[in-house]
């Protein structure tokens, strides 16, 4: 059992290496190798899944000594938060690669990127050692940065470049705050997560705990992004291909607010709710703002860049409350803004490879065209404007609700965030208005729908989102035990 | 039928199945289509019918835990009692009539089972806002017949009016729903329960003012679903659907949601006078202002739209002056008498082939059973004896005189008008000389059918007022009194004679208006021009406040700065390559050099902890 999370992490790595070895006139073998590995890697979430003990706390632990002299360790462990997003970060992993299927720009050394990616995003997530921890987050910068240099888009080199600066930007700081969380931990010093949880309960970082909660801030907020160091987030969006794409929105940017639930509100409770109510303030802002300047956009895929804005704020809010309710909403949004987002890529991604154009003015009644491919994109807008019975109505309620019932939030910045729901609908349905409905532009005049390939990777995300909103303890049930103990710790300081 | 009523979850289950069956099949199902979509109706009809046998007592309750947040249990179920089957009667006659009219209408429609399979839709989700036993399963199914709303005011979506129209329904109401979100976080953080039988405890240990603002929150989503001022505005745009879709959704069942919403929240307006006070006002307003505009009309649908505003405002105004069982009384005989109008107006549609009442004229002749159908929903909303209308209107005006005369009277005006509107559009539309309609013909029997049965209804409902209020709960049959019955008559007469006879001398009798009464004619027509300033209003300044955050603040203000950083810091990188000698070495004492001085920067920082 204690293999198991190894196995998921690194079997990708195993991929990688079969994939760089592999001569140059195999490498269109890269995507079968990729495809193989990361079947079974999902196959090995699930059974992790289907054995999970919802109520029994951290499992599949290994934590044995990796850097003794300085206490650092191989320790890997999932509860209900980190599974969810393990298993959103392995189907992702393996719709980028079925996906990806027509990569024909050097596939070898694309696939071998695209494992290395999945090795960091998959590790994150039960990383519960800090430093192994930073290492899968840095581990994730790179293969990302190659990914959108090497396979993007017209303005590649600025969006990669931009991604990496401001990412490796705010992993600086977040080292720092790990390196001090070690100097300051006490006798036994320890980068341990638990360690940590049960020193700061003990005052080992009282006084300090807010210039230690900046820096994690720092380094989380870039990466989730939070207004205003979302701005990398729409070019690199723009220029990365299809998969980058939905493993950016679907996995990289939930990083950010799972370090928080993980490492920042846990390790330093003091400092969370001090800053609520300001985290609260620019999750507001994200919220409005990312709406308002969707509507702006001319190209769609900028405008699901700029909603995926809009909704990580809805997961800030949610975790600003420190309430059982917004926290599970908070990673209630998480899983389904990677489930929809990464529809809505996939959909766009579609669409682009037919008519080679993402712009709205030139795309238009794709639904008596292609009608499959409207239906699917229609289906997925609603969705992220959060229509009950779909995933997105889930978190966002509960982050609401949650929002409302703390203390440490303003009532006033939860009327505003439900404006931003209503702008939601605005922006994705006037989207919808012109893309899908309409008469056939000349660029949609010829396309044609959607192929079994296709069918096939949509599929699972199509269920899942009507899975979690229509049975919504699906996804709560492991979620809800572990968002307690957080919610504990919150409430035993003032 | 006692079965039925007590597994009504049938009312969900079955229509969802034939949706989902007529979407994913509906190639092959063509010609049974719609006589699969009446299983929908069917099963709500007999649930709902069987559950008002079964008697006011019996009440069906099932829950369920649905999610565990923290030391709260969130429960979803269903709850059956008078109030709930009657609506679930409701959709089920309405959604059949509809459907069986749709044969005919809807024949050799691109989309044909694409539409069976949405009304199918909107019955399950119908049903379901209906049987809620919760917040949030209501808001569930009021999401999703907002949805079906959006794809059938949409379904010839290469119209761009429909689409426009579609969006803006679903907007506009959606400005309501956020007030529907806002009370349920409300209502959950101060009683830990979204249930709605626990919302009479709340309205009794809750502060006023925390109880008045869940009621106004209620209200707004309401106000949103049922088009009162100032979110009246999707309503006549929404005609741009199809006629039948109009019937069931935009005049029956849907857009008396928000009354139903209040009807069955009301142990929160009861407790907020305020709340009430608050209603009345939209109410009564709503009521006369849309009156008005219906007056004015020349299309045939947006007469009826406009009407459907005003009588929805009829049923606020009765909730408003504290007495919903008068409003749901409104609402059963509206859903009757306006679904029927709709439907005979789609029957001149059809069988005319115009929704302009200035090119009708003389129909009567031509669709007999068409005007004899239209005349009876006219008559009935008219308000004239002994018809459904008649009753139900003047139990409404009998509890707003309680509350407030000057409102009542408000009322009386507005059905004085209301009667001046339904005159003016028969003289239009079935009398006269025919004006551009000489191929009109009668429509088939599967339109025809469905008038009939709507007809005897609009006919028939009065007389089970006593029967139906007491299904309700009301204690002792209120008495009409003279002092209102003889008004509203007078009032709905007054109203037919100056309609009927100012157009029967010429059909552009407003063009001989004095000017200040056309220059009012012109406003009203336009709705006063309130929604397109509620556009203005909204659309432009989004549009230029988008177009700032984007182009000024994310691209100048944000970007330039961080890029400003960069280029700041483009100096020290030329000093910094430089050290870039390629000397491995090198690189490594740099790097230990770096992580030092962080080191210290940070002990320095955290000194003194």
């Amino acid at each position: 059992m204690s293999y198991l999370l190894t196995t998921i992490v690194f079997l990708p790595l195993a991929a990688a290496v079969i994939c760089a070895m592999l001569p140059k006139d195999l490498a269109g073998a890269a995507k079968w190798v990729a495809a193989t590995v990361m079947a079974f890697d999902v196959t090995l979430v699930g059974w992790l899944l289907a054995t999970f003990d919802v109520r029994g706390g951290v499992q599949a632990v290994v934590d044995i000594p990796w850097v003794p002299q300085i206490a650092i360790r191989y320790h890997l462990g999932a509860d209900g938060i980190s599974l969810a997003m393990l298993a959103l970060s392995a189907l992702l992993g393996l719709i980028a690669v079925v996906a990806s299927w027509k990569m024909d720009k050097s596939p070898g050394t694309y696939f071998v990127m695209l494992m290395l990616l999945q090795v960091g995003m998959n590790g994150v997530f039960v990383a519960l050692d800090l430093v192994l921890f930073y290492v899968f987050w840095e581990l994730v910068l790179v293969p990302m940065y190659f990914l959108i240099a090497m396979w993007g888009g017209e303005r590649r080199s600025y969006a990669s470049l931009k991604f990496f600066l401001y990412t490796l930007a705010g992993s600086v700081f977040m080292l720092v705050g790990i390196i001090a969380l070690y100097l300051y931990s006490g006798p036994n010093n320890t980068f341990d997560i638990a360690e940590l949880v049960r020193a700061s309960a003990g005052g080992a970082f009282n006084g300090i705990q807010g210039w230690l909660f900046l820096a994690f801030f720092l380094g989380f907020a870039v990466k989730v992004p939070i207004w205003p160091l979302h701005t990398w987030l729409p070019d690199a969006h723009v220029e990365a291909p299809t998969a980058a794409s939905v493993l950016l929105a679907g996995v990289l940017l939930k990083m950010g607010t799972y370090g928080f639930i993980r490492i920042a509100l846990p390790i330093l409770p003091v400092a969370a709710k001090a800053w609520a109510p300001w985290i609260a303030a620019l999750a507001v802002i994200s919220i409005v703002y990312g709406a308002s300047v969707a509507f702006a956009q001319t190209d769609v895929k900028k405008l699901i860049a700029y909603s995926s804005v809009s909704h990580m704020g809805f997961v800030m809010l949610g975790i600003a409350s420190g309430t059982a309710a917004g926290l599970d909403g908070a990673v209630a949004v998480m899983v389904s803004h990677g489930l929809v987002t990464g529809l809505l890529f996939l959909m766009v991604g579609m669409v682009y490879e037919r008519t080679h154009t993402r712009q709205i003015a030139e795309l238009s009644g794709l639904s008596s065209q292609v009608p499959a491919i409207g239906g699917i994109l229609a289906f997925a807008s609603f969705a992220s404007l959060g229509l009950p019975g779909l995933s997105g109505f889930v978190g966002e309620f509960l982050s609401l609700l949650g929002s409302w019932q703390s203390t440490l939030v303003p009532h006033w910045m939860t009327v505003v965030a439900a404006v931003g729901v209503m702008l939601a609908a605005a922006y994705m349905l006037w989207m919808v208005q012109r893309v899908v409905l309409g008469e056939a532009s000349e660029a949609v005049s010829r396309i044609s729908d959607i192929t079994a390939r296709e069918v096939a990777y949509v599929l699972p995300l199509i269920g899942l989102t009507v899975l979690v909103g229509v049975y919504w303890n699906s996804l709560l049930r492991f979620v809800d035990p572990a968002v307690q103990g957080i919610v504990t710790i919150l409430a035993r300081v003032v | 039928m006692t079965w039925f009523a007590s597994h009504p979850l049938g009312v969900l289950l079955v229509p969802l199945v034939v949706a989902a069956m007529l979407g994913a099949f509906g190639r092959w199902l063509r010609p049974a289509a719609p006589w699969i979509a009446l299983l929908g109706p069917a099963a709500a009809l007999v649930t709902g019918a069987g559950a008002l046998m079964a008697g006011e007592s019996r009440v069906v309750v099932g829950s369920v835990p649905w999610i565990a947040v923290g030391d709260r249990v969130l429960a979803v179920g269903y709850r059956v009692d008078s109030l709930s089957a009657l609506m679930l009667v409701v959709l089920g006659v309405v959604a059949s009539c509809v459907v069986v009219f749709s044969v005919g209408y809807m024949r050799g429609e691109r989309g044909w089972s694409r539409y069976f399979a949405l009304i199918s839709l909107f019955c399950a989700s119908m049903a379901g806002l209906v049987i809620a036993s919760g917040l949030v399963e209501l808001f569930i199914g009021w999401e999703l017949v907002g949805v079906c709303s959006f794809l059938l005011i949409g379904f010839w979506y290469d119209k761009p009016a429909a689409a426009d129209a579609a969006r803006k329904a679903f907007l506009t109401t959606r400005v309501g729903d956020a007030g529907l979100l806002l009370a349920m976080a409300l209502i959950w953080t101060k009683t830990g329960s979204m249930s709605i039988d626990g919302l009479g405890r709340a309205a009794a240990t809750l502060p006023p003012a925390v109880v008045t603002a869940a009621a106004l929150l209620l209200f707004l989503g309401a106000a949103g679903k049922s088009a009162q001022f100032p979110l009246h505005i999707w309503l006549p745009d929404a005609m741009e659907g199809p006629t039948p879709v109009s019937a069931l959704i935009h005049a029956a069942t849907m857009v008396a949601a928000g009354v139903y919403l209040v009807a069955r929240t009301w142990p929160l307006f009861a407790a907020s006078p305020v709340a009430q006070g608050v209603v009345l006002v939209v109410g009564v307003f709503t009521a006369l202002a849309a009156a008005t505009a219906a007056l004015a009309q020349t299309d045939i649908k947006r007469v009826l739209a406009y009407s459907t505003i005003s009588q929805l405002g009829f049923m606020f105004a009765a909730l408003g002056a504290g007495n919903w069982r008068a409003a749901i009384f409104h609402l059963v005989t509206h859903a009757a008498f306006k679904a029927l109008l709709f439907l005979a107006a789609g029957s001149v549609i059809h069988g005319a082939g115009t929704q302009d009442l200035r090119q009708m004229g003389g129909l009567v002749r031509r669709m007999p059973a068409t005007a004899v159908a239209w005349m009876a929903g006219g008559l009935a909303l008219a308000g004239v004896p002994p018809l459904a209308g008649f009753f139900s209107k003047d139990a409404v005006i009998a509890a707003v005189m309680h509350r407030s005369p000057l409102a009542a009277w408000t009322l009386i005006l507005a059905s004085l008008l209301t009667a001046m509107y339904v005159a003016r559009s028969t003289q239009l539309a079935f009398f006269g000389d025919s004006r551009d309609v000489y191929a009109a013909h009668e429509s088939p029997l599967s339109m025809t059918l469905p008038l009939g049965v709507l007809a005897g209804l609009a006919c028939a409902l009065g007389f089970t007022a006593t029967a139906l209020l007491g299904a309700l709960g009301a204690t002792g049959g209120e008495s009409i009194s003279a002092a209102i019955v003889v008004p509203a008559v007078l009032a709905a007469f007054t109203g037919l004679a100056t309609g009927w006879f100012v157009w029967a001398r010429e059909p552009g009798a407003e063009n001989a208006f004095p000017s200040w009464l056309e220059r009012a004619w012109g406003a009203a027509r336009n709705g006063y021009g309130f929604d397109a300033a509620v556009v203005r209003a909204t659309v432009q300044p989004l549009m230029t406040l988008a177009t700032l955050t984007y182009a000024f603040t994310d691209r100048i203000v944000i970007d330039g700065t961080a890029e400003g950083v960069s280029k700041g810091a483009g100096g020290i990188a030329e000093w910094l390559r430089e050290l870039q000698n390629g000397d491995v070495h090198w690189y490594g004492a740099m790097t230990a050099a770096g992580v030092v001085v962080l080191l210290t920067v940070v002990v320095w920082l955290t000194r003194g902890a």
